[in-house]
């Protein structure tokens, strides 16, 4: 019965030909902290059929102020294990790969090959930069997430793509999240953008934002969406 | 020439979200970003008049400039 009608509530937005091309998408989650943990979330109850969530770290007290998988009961588990039994718990249909690694020149290829888009829930510069020129070499879109505090972006980048470039000119390899922290509410936020980005991509509907990035700030609530021209 | 700067961010932390400036020719972002004490690392995203800039090209008189600060938590 769940599964006949699980789906019921995105049949207005989704068609069934869209819902199946969900169900045979393979989309790779690259952390499932507090930005992961949101995109799993959603990207499976969307009915994203094979996600793969990467994640080397376990999870600690200062993540549950976000991080929608930690719990006073899996502190000290593997985040993404513990983010596999979570989807599996609501919807086993779904193939979900826990990978236990952090993403590297060295192992990344072979992490990233085979997946239709990967979803960037990185908590920093570096990685990121790294992850975008896999994706470009790999031919793969990659949906640019991050956020720092009361602040957010997204972007998404097409193999060939420049964007990264343009939204980290400096050498810096973290941002202001170092001084800001991360509340609750803006990983929910940017990972809904970030899913709602997959699901267009996948279906091919809708204006996605390539060569764009939408700037969020939820203090001063100014939400807009730049042309990235060069 | 004036020269228009919007902040975002951290970087409107005690300057603002915009400020003029009346500048000499000829005045490069680089210099602007001095003035304001901002660390070339902080700048992340640099957009004159909405396109991605450059630190070194001479501004004209009326440019834009938005700053905004390195973004990269998750």
């Amino acid at each position: 019965m769940a599964t006949m009608h699980r789906y019921d509530r995105n049949k207005n937005c989704i068609s069934a030909v869209e819902q199946e091309r969900l169900a045979q998408a393979r989309v790779c989650v690259i952390g499932c902290g507090g930005l992961g943990g949101y995109n799993i979330e959603m990207l499976a109850r969307v009915g994203v059929g094979h996600i793969s969530a990467i994640d080397g770290d376990v999870f600690d007290a200062s993540n549950l102020n976000r991080q929608l998988y930690s719990d006073m009961d899996v502190i000290g588990q593997g985040k993404a294990d513990v983010a596999a039994r979570r989807v599996h718990a609501f919807n086993p249909d779904i193939t979900i790969t826990p990978i236990k690694a952090f993403v590297s020149e060295e192992n990344g290829r072979a992490l990233l090959e085979n997946h239709d888009i990967i979803v960037d829930s990185l908590d920093n510069i570096e990685t990121r930069k790294t992850v975008a020129k896999l994706c470009h070499q790999l031919h793969i879109p990659f949906v640019y997430g991050a956020i720092a505090g009361w602040y957010g972006q997204v972007s998404t980048i097409m193999p060939g793509d420049q964007t990264l470039e343009k939204l980290y000119r400096s050498k810096a390899k973290s941002g202001a999240e170092k001084k800001l922290g991360n509340p609750s509410f803006t990983p929910a936020l940017i990972a809904s953008m970030q899913v709602a980005e997959v699901v267009k991509i996948l279906t091919q509907k809708g204006d996605i934002l390539q060569n764009k990035v939408l700037f969020i700030d939820t203090l001063d609530h100014e939400y807009w969406v730049q042309p990235l021209l060069k | 020439m004036n020269i228009t700067v919007k902040f975002f961010a951290t970087l409107r932390d005690g300057r603002g979200k915009v400020q003029v400036l009346e500048v000499e020719e000829p005045t490069t972002t680089r210099d602007i970003i001095s003035h304001f004490n901002i660390p070339e690392e902080d700048v992340a995203i640099l957009l004159i008049n909405g396109r991605d800039g450059d630190l070194d090209r001479p501004l004209n008189n009326e440019d834009v400039l938005s700053i905004f600060p390195p973004v990269g938590g998750g």
